[in-house]
């Protein structure tokens, strides 16, 4: 090799640079991208192709309207970009999307869609970017420690749900809805999704396995009615005070009428 | 010779045993005085005897739960048969109030029989007291019967607070915690108090405890002082009766205590119980195991204290924001200050409510027929007002639940709340004082008409007239007797000067009597009678003889 | 005020006493009183067979009561509880229903004994007046004076004002005692488990939360590193120290200059005890960025460092200012800079 050629070109490639830059970005977004998807569901259900174009058309049909054909958002409805398939699971599943009337809170409706399509358009959303998975069966179980379950949701749930999760007030109309009779699997995609108002709870805040025991604790109390008695909406105090007022004390002076009113 | 006076023998065992209590306790005696009492009879005035046999009722439940609870606040761990707590970190307080509730036979019923029988026993009092306001019965010589009930409708709130924080769950727990910050901003003194109550800082390990001797002895011996209090007046006082023919205010009316009252009030005791064990035996109240053990990080939605408390919580909730002052160096938080301020005038008006009106009128007589509400209206209707007060506070206690139940805003329901409590009492006065002066119009009219019986009948000349039916008179007289009063002037004393009070009971006057419906008069009920009786057509006269 | 010139009323006659009747109209043309209505005679009292009927069915009331007793007897050991919950409802249930019928009847056939077969004659006893006749105070008057008498009470000045100086003092010592109810109050509000270098860890379980692990989104109910293993003292701190942790993007957050290094890279940490009184602060709204207090609505802002947006409260929650340590894990900068929960006098 002649010295001209040593010094004016590299032992690199012209393209070495670009390669580099490539790699570097592709490394820290990649290892971005894995680093953030440690704190999502560790579930990865792998969608065909063929899922995906069957979800994409529902979408078309059925949702673009308001997420916009590509998912972007629009003023009606949020971007679907990284929500991943457990939030559609979550949204469609439990009735609440397709939206319908405006309001303070999307309310849960009958479900619109069978479960085949629901996972045909969770498999398009989360094909769209990384985003929080469908649990894995194995969490949903309730076989978990209820007591551990019922301390975590008394700490991170039961002030919007109440204690039982019968339900509770937001401000300006928002309300966070009754548990009772919503499946593990919902349970669980609401608390890693994070649907509306409702914070999100990444699995290093609740471990799957601290998932499995709130859902195991919301399971025992749906499973074991009051062993006092009817419950009346385990709504608390208020319900126990209307009922003492109406039928307690409202009984008793329909007796006293009763009681001193002449007799024939 | 001395001449003795011989015994008859008794003879019977009935009649052994009372000579021999009567030898010893002088029970003839009061058998005579007693045993044929009159009591007049109405439905109205078992109200009182509710809230007395709920009283007995909590008594016995109670002396039950005090063999099995313990009000300590020692960490344990439970080991009892409530899966979602096992293995769980709680106070033993708590774990005794779950082992009553899940391990004793009987143990939930007589839980939830103290703790429903609570909730009438204030109930019971407070519509009791209502009755009592709204008929006049707190007049003379009942004035000081009223303070001594105040007393007990306090002291059954009292009772009824520290119980329910005894089992040291996470809702009552809140309930503590809030009386806390509401003391800790009393000015001065509150932070002293809070580390007394608490013994230190909030937690702590005593303030269970200390409820507890409270609720078991204090505030029970205190009630039961005052109910006795309460039911000697009674028996000095006689009952009260509604006014009616041969009622007057220098007899009472209705039937023997033996046996008719023994029977009826007696059964009635019993009534009571058995209709407490129903709803205890079927409903649950305060499910403590849902709550969990009292933490302070924790917190139900729906967080309310016992329904008596309500209005107070209510009144926490509907003071505005940003109301704390800062003044050379103390903080007044007037957010907390005002509702606990405006409570305590508010309960100071009512127990002084009956001074305030026997100033007004100057009526120094004793009073012991009641007045129909319609009859007093200025007074029912501040009577209705206060309730309005109340109740306003009282369900601004549940803004929350009442916001997820009928699906409306939290923060919209509250602003309409704040805005019920000044406008609502003006109102509830206005349209029940218009109410009772119409419906004593109407009496009127029925007393000088008869009643309208909806029969049109046409007379030979063309007219058409409705036949009235002329009330009999015993039914007038309760129309008709009732008191009636007049606003006074102002007028100088004997010094020749007009003071300020004169001047203030003048006003009061005229506000209480200016619109006053005075009852029909002899003179009047004749001149009617004699104008109706022109087309001699009342229900008095049969059929045949209207249309021959 | 009740002078002469006040009409005096017309009380009983009969009556010693005449009160005054004050502003009481009391009418010389009133309709007269026409007595007791007559008695109405019921079906048990004209007919043989009805109270027969009658008392037949009190007994079967009583009877049912005694059923009632038996039952639930019965139901007490018929009902047995093991640990399945199902037992203790039915024993509850069975038992009450028992006692319920075992009072109902008797109460119910009480009643109707009263109502149907014992006389409702209505009758009228005198009233006296609560008063006691001129002859009776007189001689209450009579029986006062000579004890002021014989004692000197009114006469004696000295020993009545000592005597009302003795009564006076001596319940202090009574109320001092209570002095040891608790510890002087001191500087305990003022400061809590929180020190420069503590870390932030979940609630219950201690384990320390990294910078990373807070999403956007999330909220994290924080006690300090060391808390959960305690024992003594455990609620106490945990009243003052309990936190919320979440994460905002930086351009909502809006910051006061000197309060800028409190967060860190969005995250921000407030106190979780109430302002108002004391309650936890426990509602977070992804949203709106809310916190909302479930006891009396008041609600603070984490945009602007949680100020009070609506309901009771009066100050804004106390921020944590927090950092990271060199692992990743989020630690206090140091402890509150103000007391934390519901204001106070010597706040």
């Amino acid at each position: 090799m002649s010295l001209r050629r040593r010094l004016n070109g590299s032992r690199r490639s012209p393209l070495a640079a670009t390669i580099v830059i490539a790699a570097g970005l592709l490394f820290s977004g990649g290892g971005y991208a894995v680093a953030t998807s440690v704190v999502e569901s560790n579930v990865a259900t792998g969608y065909t192709a063929d899922q995906i174009a069957q979800g994409k058309k529902l979408f078309l049909s059925n949702c673009a309207s308001c997420h916009g054909l590509n998912s972007e958002g629009t003023e009606a409805g949020p971007s679907l970009i990284g929500v991943g398939a457990a939030s559609v699971d979550f949204q469609v599943g439990t009735g609440r999307m397709p939206g319908q009337a405006s309001g303070p809170q999307l309310a849960k409706k009958p479900v619109q869609f069978t479960d085949e399509q629901i996972e045909l358009m969770a498999a398009y959303v989360a094909s769209l970017a990384p985003g929080p998975a469908i649990p894995e069966a194995k969490y949903l179980e309730a076989t978990g420690d209820v007591t551990h379950g019922g301390e975590l949701f008394r700490i991170n749930c039961a002030m919007c749900h109440n204690a039982v999760g019968a339900s509770g007030a937001l401000t300006e109309g928002k309300y966070a809805p009754t548990l009772t009779g919503v499946s593990g699997k919902h349970v669980y995609e609401a608390m890693i999704t994070g649907p509306q108002n409702m914070p999100v709870f990444n699995d290093s805040n609740l471990t799957p396995t601290d998932k499995q025991d709130i859902i195991s604790y919301l399971a025992y109390v749906d499973a074991n009615d009051s062993a006092g008695g009817y419950e009346l909406g385990s709504l608390g105090p208020v319900a126990e005070g209307l009922f003492i007022w109406i039928f307690g004390l409202g009984g008793i002076i329909a007796i006293t009428v009763w009681l001193a009113a002449k007799s024939n | 010779m001395t001449t003795a006076v011989t015994e008859k023998k008794p003879e019977g065992a009935l009649a052994s045993t009372a000579n021999y209590l009567d030898e010893r306790l002088g029970v003839g005696g009061i058998l005579k005085n007693f045993g044929r009492k009159v009591f007049p009879d109405h439905w109205s005035f078992m109200l009182g005897e509710v809230a007395l046999y709920s009283f007995v009722i909590l008594l016995i439940s109670g002396t039950f739960l005090t063999f099995f609870y313990q009000p300590s606040m020692t960490e344990v761990i439970y080991d009892g048969s409530y899966v979602p707590l096992k293995g769980a970190q709680m106070s033993i307080a708590y774990a005794s109030s779950l082992d009553i509730s899940f391990e004793i036979r009987g143990g939930m019923l007589m839980r939830q029989v103290h703790h429903w029988s609570a909730l009438l026993f204030v109930a019971a009092a407070g519509l009791h007291m209502l009755r009592v306001f709204f008929t006049g019965a707190f007049r003379k010589p009942r004035e000081i019967n009223w303070l001594v009930g105040f007393m007990l409708f306090i002291l059954g709130m009292a009772a009824g607070f520290t119980g329910y924080s005894l089992p040291d769950d996470l809702l009552s727990g809140n309930g503590l915690r809030i009386i806390d910050g509401m003391i800790k901003g009393i000015p001065v003194i509150g932070t002293s108090i809070s580390s007394g109550l608490f013994g230190g800082e909030f937690p702590g390990t005593e303030v269970i405890a200390r409820l507890y001797g409270l609720h078991i002895l204090l505030v029970p011996a205190l009630i039961v002082i005052f109910i006795a209090i309460h039911l000697f007046m009674v028996v000095i006082h006689k009952h009260t009766h509604y006014s009616g023919p041969g009622r007057t205010d220098e007899n009472v009316v209705g039937y023997p205590l033996m046996p008719v009252y023994v029977a009826k009030a007696g059964g009635f005791f019993f009534i009571v119980f058995g209709v407490v064990m129903l709803i205890s035996a079927t409903f649950t109240i305060n499910p403590i195991w849902n709550y969990g053990p009292y933490d302070p990080s924790p917190v139900s939605a729906g967080t309310q204290p016992d329904w008596y408390i309500g209005w107070l919580d209510g009144a926490l909730r509907l003071a505005p924001s940003n109301l704390d002052v800062i003044l050379f160096g103390h903080t007044y938080p007037f957010g907390v200050l005002i509702p606990l301020v405006g409570s305590l005038v508010f309960l100071g008006l009512v127990a002084v409510y009956p001074f305030i009106e026997a100033w007004v009128t100057a009526d120094k007589r004793e009073h012991h027929v009641l007045d129909r509400p319609r009859n007093a209206p200025t007074r029912t209707a501040i009577g209705a007002a206060g309730v309005t007060f109340y109740g306003v506070l009282w369900a601004a206690a549940s803004t929350d639940i009442i916001a997820v139940f009928f699906q409306m805003s939290l923060n919209q329901v509250l602003i309409s709340m704040q805005i019920m409590l000044i406008v609502g009492p003006i109102f509830a006065y206005i349209v029940t004082k218009r109410t009772c002066l119409s419906l004593q119009r109407k009496d009127r009219e029925i007393v000088l008409h008869g009643r309208e019986t909806g029969r049109i009948v046409r007379l030979p000349h063309g007219e058409y007239i409705e036949v009235h039916e002329p009330l009999d008179k015993y039914e007038m007289y309760k129309l008709v007797d009732f008191k009636d009063y007049k606003p006074t002037i102002v007028r100088p004393n004997e010094k020749g000067k007009i003071t300020v009070g004169t001047r203030i009971r003048s006003a009061l006057s005229r506000i209480y009597f200016e619109d006053r419906i005075a009852p029909v008069s002899k003179t009047e009920l004749e001149q009617a009678q004699a104008h109706d009786h022109s087309p001699a057509i009342t229900a008095g006269e049969t059929q045949e003889q209207l249309t021959k | 005020m009740a002078g002469k010139d006040l009409e005096r009323g017309k009380e009983a006659e009969g009556f010693e006493h005449q009160f005054e009747s004050g502003l009481a109209v009391i009418s010389q043309d009133k309709i007269s009183d026409p007595g007791l209505e007559p008695h109405r005679v019921r079906m048990t009292d004209k007919s043989p067979k009805h109270a027969k009927n009658a008392e037949r069915q009190v007994a079967v009331l009583f009877l049912l009561s005694v059923v009632g007793s038996f039952f639930a007897l019965w139901a007490y050991v018929a009902f047995p509880i093991t640990d399945d919950l199902s037992t203790v409802r039915a024993n509850n249930l069975w038992l009450g229903l028992g006692m319920t019928l075992s009072l109902l009847g008797i109460g119910i056939g009480a009643v109707h004994w009263a109502k149907t077969l014992m006389p409702d004659f209505e009758v009228s006893e005198p009233r006296h007046q609560t008063r006691g006749s001129e002859d009776v105070r007189a001689a209450a008057v009579e029986i006062v004076k000579l004890a002021d008498q014989e004692s000197g009470f009114s006469r004696r000045k000295l020993i009545r004002r000592t005597m009302y100086g003795a009564l006076a003092l001596f319940p202090l010592p009574a109320l001092i005692v209570f002095g040891d109810l608790g510890p002087v109050v001191g500087d305990s509000l003022r400061h809590t488990m929180w020190k420069k270098g503590t870390r932030l860890t979940k609630d219950p379980t201690g384990i320390p939360i990294k910078a990373s692990d807070v999403t956007l989104g999330s909220v994290f109910h924080v006690i300090p590193e060391g808390l959960a293993e305690m024992h003594e003292h455990k609620l106490e701190e945990k009243a003052k120290a309990a936190v919320l942790l979440v994460r905002l993007n930086q351009e909502d957050l809006i910051e006061d200059e000197d309060k800028k290094s409190w967060s860190y890279d969005g995250i921000v940490a407030y106190s979780k005890i109430c302002t108002h009184v004391g309650c936890p602060v426990a509602l977070y709204e992804q949203h709106t960025h809310h916190l909302l207090c479930p006891c009396h609505q008041s609600t603070f802002d984490v945009t602007e460092h949680c100020k009070v947006v609506f309901g009771p409260a009066a100050r804004p929650l106390p921020q944590l200012p927090i950092s990271v340590d060199a692992e990743g894990y989020l630690i206090a900068q140091s402890d509150f800079l103000e007391p934390v929960g519901p204001s106070f006098w010597e706040r």
